[in-house]
């Protein structure tokens, strides 16, 4: 029987508000000696972590759900969310069943939490995963070939079984289905964003996160075909970019507080990890080599992220605006977050360039005062439609 | 010349001769800074930590270090001024002050310590070692100097030691990127051999910093290692590795220093010198520099003597034996990188500030924790938990910023430091044995 989109949400909804993580361990105790591998925002390879038979689970904080209690002191209240929450999710037992915790090179907060865990849960194997910042293939690749290579090794370990480049390739092709369908879904909220809103969206591949990769590229199929059949209202809405949340995620209630200001968000950097490497990973050859390629010379564009390039700076926003025909940009960073903050100024000088209308804002995964977002948000929309009128 | 204690200028601070000698080349060096246009020479910007003076001398050019401009501002009060004026530009307040600082100066006309204008860079080497912000500092610099940057990325120590994967890819950037653009930029060729009397320069001023450093080990102190350890480090972590000046120095300096540890005399602090040490410190993280005197004045008037930190270990680990290496030149300049204090695991870190409490005898920890460097503070609550529980000694907890006086509060910081200092006293007498 066809799901509708609203059964479908539900269900991810579900997931996204289970701090237990329910599915992940389920999928765990359905067979024994499976393991399960956390990591945070914003990009793992999460094919080495296939190839291995095992799941790979996002962890991106604790959302506006979650009472921090021990994780607020391990932090100054001038240091971001993300690392309270998530040292929370590990101090109450909540990610207990992980058999490991990988940190991508994201800012110096991340990175020093890779740290902290080894020292609060030393008998978990976790590793800072770091992450080429220069791109020539036999500078920064070579580099990034061999940090593949350690962390596969680590993977064996925890898995009890060789790796090889058959299974690597095996869940490249996996993972590659998986990136279109996330893709597909994204296109169609640019092209038709009454028919899948953002909020929608976003907890659809969210689900990604939690769920094995196979069930979550059915479980799009369904909801983008779902989508499609079903006929919704077109609301007075602008097209809109957010950018800066690619680390710690928004209180749902964000995105919906800016739908209901009348935004269409078409493009966003939320998630970056489920479609970082544009376009499909080679499926044949030696694959760590091929998603090195895949990361040097097709990846999307964060504040996370070096740019050589003084005239590519910034250009991915603009081309994100091109390509959905937004009518402006939100920044809506985390507050404390260097990466998203630093960056935030040039970003806006390329804008200013091109005419593109933004605003700014910060925000915390537990904001829970939405008024003030929505007052901004709405009176961006509405000077957005003075101007595209005159 | 003898070492001796010197009163600079009247009403000012009284000051070791060394520190005079260390003033005196710091401004020299900011007059060849200012003087670039007329001399022709070119000028490169870079970080202290994972500075690479020695390669840059190969290439004649100048070492410009932002940070070092940031605390300059910071000491003569002109930082919140800078700060503010970035943060009207649309720079948020939530982020660096070095960078605001730098960007606030840069906006008001780039007037250095010496009142002349700072040159532009012509390069920019972005020496990407142990922190996140430095990234985002370069790009935004190189965004209004468009001039040539180089991206030098360094490993960060996650696991605790240095893999071969981590040494090949710094070198490559050396090889492939890094010197090439600083030829181009440059016009001189590179000779190995000149990087290599630069280094093996560096590695003899080194030996005698050390030996400085760990006369914090003496009871009494004849150094303080946090306030007074700014002044040493200055050359060393600057535009001066490498070269007969840093040599010169280093040795004045450990005269001066075994000098005053033949008398049993402490530190020389700016109201002359230090009286009874009553407390032996070790203080991870850097200072406040908008009320630098006055910080310290907090500490030398109870008697604290911080005997070593870990502020002064950003520009190079060398206490933990690392010295350049003229053999592995470039090697050597990649094994440096990778072991200054932030590129080090928290893991690393906490055995580093354990290591001190031991080693140099001292009474506890304290945690100056800046608002604006995630670098250093982010971790820095279990920092404090676990070296309490390894050396069994308190530790304490304060909040200043680099150099954003809306960040120091004094009475606070006072209060909290007089209830630290009774805490030790207790500790020490018994009475707070149960605690």
């Amino acid at each position: 029987m066809t799901k509708t989109t609203s059964e479908i949400v539900a269900r991810c909804e579900e997931i996204y508000e289970d701090l237990n993580f329910t599915a992940a361990r389920d999928w765990k105790a359905a067979k024994e000696g499976r393991k399960v591998i956390g990591y945070l925002p914003v990009y793992i390879p999460r094919e080495l972590i296939h190839a291995g038979g095992m799941l790979p689970l996002g962890i991106m904080g604790g959302g506006d759900n979650l009472e921090v209690i021990h994780g607020d002191a391990y932090y100054q209240s001038y240091i971001c969310r993300i690392p309270r929450s998530t040292v929370e999710l590990g101090i109450s037992g909540r990610v207990d069943f992980v058999d490991g915790m990988l940190f991508p090179s994201i800012c110096d907060v991340i990175r020093n939490l890779s740290g902290m865990w080894k020292m609060l849960f030393p008998d978990t194997y976790s590793k800072y995963f770091d992450v080429p910042q220069t791109y020539k293939d036999e500078i920064g690749g070579t580099f990034y070939i061999g940090e593949m290579h350690e962390l596969l090794e680590d993977l064996e370990r925890i898995s009890g079984r060789k790796i090889t480049d058959d299974d690597v390739n095996n869940s490249i092709a996996v993972y590659n289905e998986n990136r279109r369908l996330v893709n597909e879904l994204y296109a169609l909220r640019a092209q038709a964003p009454w028919q899948a809103p953002a909020s929608e969206a976003y907890l659809v591949i969210r689900a990604g996160l939690v769920l094995p990769v196979e069930d979550h590229s059915v479980l799009l199929r369904e909801y983008i075909d779902a989508a499609k059949a079903e006929e919704r209202p077109i609301k007075d809405n602008s097209k809109v970019v957010v950018t800066g949340m690619f680390c710690e995620q928004p209180p749902l209630n964000l995105i919906k507080s800016l739908e209901l200001s009348g935004c269409y968000v078409v493009d966003d950097d939320f998630m970056l990890v489920s479609r970082w490497l544009i376009g499909d990973v080679p499926t044949d050859g030696d694959p760590v080599y091929n998603l090195s390629q895949a990361f040097l010379h097709r990846s999307m564009s964060t504040a996370a992220k070096y740019e050589p390039n003084q005239e590519e700076k910034g250009r991915f926003l603009v081309r994100a605006v091109k390509e959905t025909g937004a009518e402006g940009v939100i920044f809506a960073s985390t507050s404390f977050c260097d990466p998203a903050l630093l960056d935030r100024p040039m970003l806006q000088n390329v804008l200013k360039e091109s005419d593109v209308p933004f605003i700014a804002f910060k925000y915390a995964e537990n904001s829970g005062q939405m008024q003030p977002i929505r007052e901004q948000a709405g009176t961006f929309v509405d000077s957005i439609k003075l101007w595209s009128a005159a | 010349m003898k070492p001796s204690i010197v009163k600079a200028q009247p009403g000012d601070a009284l000051k070791d001769a060394s520190m005079i000698k260390q003033k005196q080349m710091m401004a020299a060096h900011y007059d060849r800074l200012t003087n670039a246009p007329e001399t022709g020479a070119k000028v490169a910007s870079t970080f202290v930590p994972g500075n690479l003076n020695e390669l840059l001398m190969c290439f004649d050019l100048v070492n410009n270090l932002p940070e070092v401009n940031a605390i300059q501002s910071g000491l003569r009060k002109q930082s919140g001024q800078y700060i503010m004026e970035a943060e009207r530009a649309g720079h948020s307040e939530d982020v660096c002050t070095y960078v605001k600082s730098d960007i606030g100066m840069m906006m008001k006309g780039n007037i250095g310590p010496n009142g002349k204008e700072l040159p532009k860079p012509d390069v920019l080497l972005l020496s990407y070692t142990g922190c996140f912000t430095f990234l985002k500092w370069f790009e935004l610099l190189r965004e209004q100097y468009k001039c040539p940057t180089i991206f030098l990325q360094t490993p960060y120590m996650a696991d605790g030691k240095v893999t071969p994967n981590m040494i090949q890819y710094m070198v490559k950037q050396f090889k492939e990127t890094v010197i090439p653009t600083l030829e181009e930029v440059s016009g001189v060729k590179f000779d190995i051999d000149r990087l290599r009397e630069y280094l093996r320069k560096s590695a003899q001023a080194e030996d005698d910093l050390v030996y400085i450093l760990e006369t914090g080990k003496n009871k009494r102190s004849p150094i303080d290692a946090y306030f007074g350890g700014i002044y040493y480090i200055g050359p060393i972590f600057g535009a001066f590795r490498g070269t007969d000046d840093a040599i010169d120095y280093y040795k004045f300096l450990r005269e001066e220093v075994d000098e005053r540890m033949l008398k049993n005399l402490g530190p020389v602090t700016p109201d002359g010198p230090m009286g009874e040490e009553k407390f032996r410190l070790v203080v991870e993280g850097p200072p406040n520099y908008t009320s630098f005197r006055q910080f310290w004045k907090m500490f030398y008037e109870e008697g604290a003597t911080v005997v070593a930190s870990s502020y002064t270990k950003v520009g190079g680990t060398y206490d933990y034996g690392f010295r350049h290496d003229p053999d592995r030149p470039l090697e050597s300049l990649a094994e440096y990188c990778l072991g200054v204090y932030t590129n080090r695991s928290l893991p690393m870190r906490i055995d580093m500030l354990s290591d001190y409490i031991n080693e140099y005898e001292a009474d506890g920890l304290l945690i100056n924790s800046i608002k604006s460097c995630n670098s250093f503070s982010a971790g820095q609550l279990l920092i404090m938990r676990e070296v309490e529980k390894r050396t069994g000694k308190p530790a304490a907890f304060i909040e200043t910023d680099l150099v954003d006086p809306r960040y120091f509060s004094a009475a606070n910081v006072k209060n909290r430091l007089e209830s630290y200092f009774q805490m030790v006293e207790q500790k020490r007498s018994g009475k707070g044995a149960a605690a």
